[in-house]
């Protein structure tokens, strides 16, 4: 019986990774992520501030809403003025904007990207296509609802909503992030069965690790 | 062009013929005689340029239309060949003989129609749909609404409007009981 008990506990903390090779096993850890607490009250304000001052978006177009975010780069809107920057990778940046609807062949790479990217992270969901399924709610291979795979921050709507929409989505998510509210990550960390379960369902050729890259 | 057709039609059996503007004709051939017409008209009546190959479902009559779109730089004449192959059994000659470049689109309709193309290069292979395991989804028996249905996760209180009558009642209400050009103003 204790025997038992001893594997489900280790079952519950450690990653399985079917889907990689067993020499492929090796290269990737299988630890769970973490849930991150605040720290103390004063500490974690003077933290959250920072964070909103600074956020720095993945440049990952995902959907046509990503050709919102050309205009947003040029002087016409300059989104610098807000002190958001495009970062080229994961593991540089903060803010992950799905862009309008997600394939599966994209939800992989989206997942792949939110799980690469470094805490604390936000998403923000651009266009009616990533909370409904907008026009492509009846397609064979286009997801409805991106927040049953990561977890969504700030949803900005409309059907291409225009740059000015997405500035007051950044500006929203800056309040929501000083506020201390915007915990997405924590969220993906206490259900991450629970996203995983909706991931591996539609995801069948599940070849990736599970969480850790 | 109609010298062009009468001379074909002296060779091989054009089952329909179309004209649909000037510079755009359609011709439907045997299924058995594809591979001879194609190299035919590519070799000898200068359409050297394939644009496109498509698949057509006619779930009705049971059959699938595939339509080889060529055109001729000399001419500047769109030509459209096509040819009617059983759904049942949906098995046809690959053509990447004559162009080299009709691998990706018979690769494409594999995957979206089912139809099998033997021998073409890397026909097997996923293109745009990873991990698929359902029928093809272009068939029009496929059920997509349904399909998404029971795989993605709906969210409730969506509303649906019949455009028609609804941009009708939003926009064009006032324009519609009272016409009024702009010149009127």
């Amino acid at each position: 019986m204790e025997k038992k008990d001893i594997n489900e506990v280790e079952k519950q903390m450690n990653l399985a990774n079917d889907g990689l090779s067993d020499k492929e096993k090796t290269l990737f850890s299988d630890a769970r992520p973490q849930v991150v607490p605040p720290v103390h009250k004063i500490f974690e304000n003077f933290r959250n501030w920072a964070r909103a001052q600074s956020l720095w978006m993945l440049a990952f177009g995902t959907g046509c809403g990503a050709i919102e975010l050309r205009p947003l780069m040029t002087s016409r809107y300059d989104m610098s003025r807000y002190g958001i920057a495009p970062r080229p990778s994961p593991r540089q940046s903060s803010v992950f904007i799905i862009g309008g609807y997600a394939s599966l062949k994209t939800i992989k790479r989206i997942v792949r990207s939110y799980e690469q990217m470094q805490g604390p992270k936000f998403v923000i969901a651009l266009g009616s296509c990533t909370i409904n399924g907008g026009m492509y709610y009846d397609s064979y291979y286009t997801i409805n609802r991106i927040d049953h795979y990561i977890p969504v921050d700030i949803y900005v709507t409309g059907c291409m909503p225009r740059p000015e929409s997405l500035l007051a989505g950044f500006n929203k998510l800056k309040e929501r992030i000083r506020a201390g509210r915007a915990d997405g990550m924590n969220k993906y960390a206490e259900n991450f069965d629970w996203y995983k379960k909706n991931q591996k369902r539609i995801i069948k050729d599940w070849n990736m690790p599970d969480y850790n890259w | 062009m109609e010298d062009f057709l009468n001379r074909l039609k002296q060779k091989v059996e054009i089952r329909e013929q179309i004209k649909q503007r000037d510079d755009l004709y359609f011709i439907t051939i045997k299924k058995e005689q594809t591979e001879l017409v194609l190299r035919y008209i590519k070799d000898n009546e200068k359409f050297k340029h394939l644009s496109f190959m498509q698949a057509v479902d006619y779930l009705d009559d049971s059959k699938f239309m595939l339509i080889y779109m060529l055109y001729s730089f000399s001419r500047k004449v769109s030509l459209g060949v096509s040819v009617f192959i059983d759904r049942k059994e949906a098995i046809m000659t690959s053509m990447h003989n004559i162009w080299p470049h009709l691998w990706q689109y018979q690769r494409e309709i594999k995957e979206m129609y089912g139809i099998d193309f033997p021998s073409s290069p890397r026909v097997n292979e996923d293109f745009i749909l990873e991990s698929w395991d359902n029928m093809p989804p272009m068939r029009r028996d496929f059920d997509t609404l349904k399909y998404s249905e029971e795989t993605y996760y709906q969210r409730p209180g969506r509303k649906t409007n019949d455009p028609k009558e609804y941009m009708r009642k939003k926009l064009y209400n006032d324009f519609v009981k009272t016409p009024k050009l702009r010149d009127d103003k």
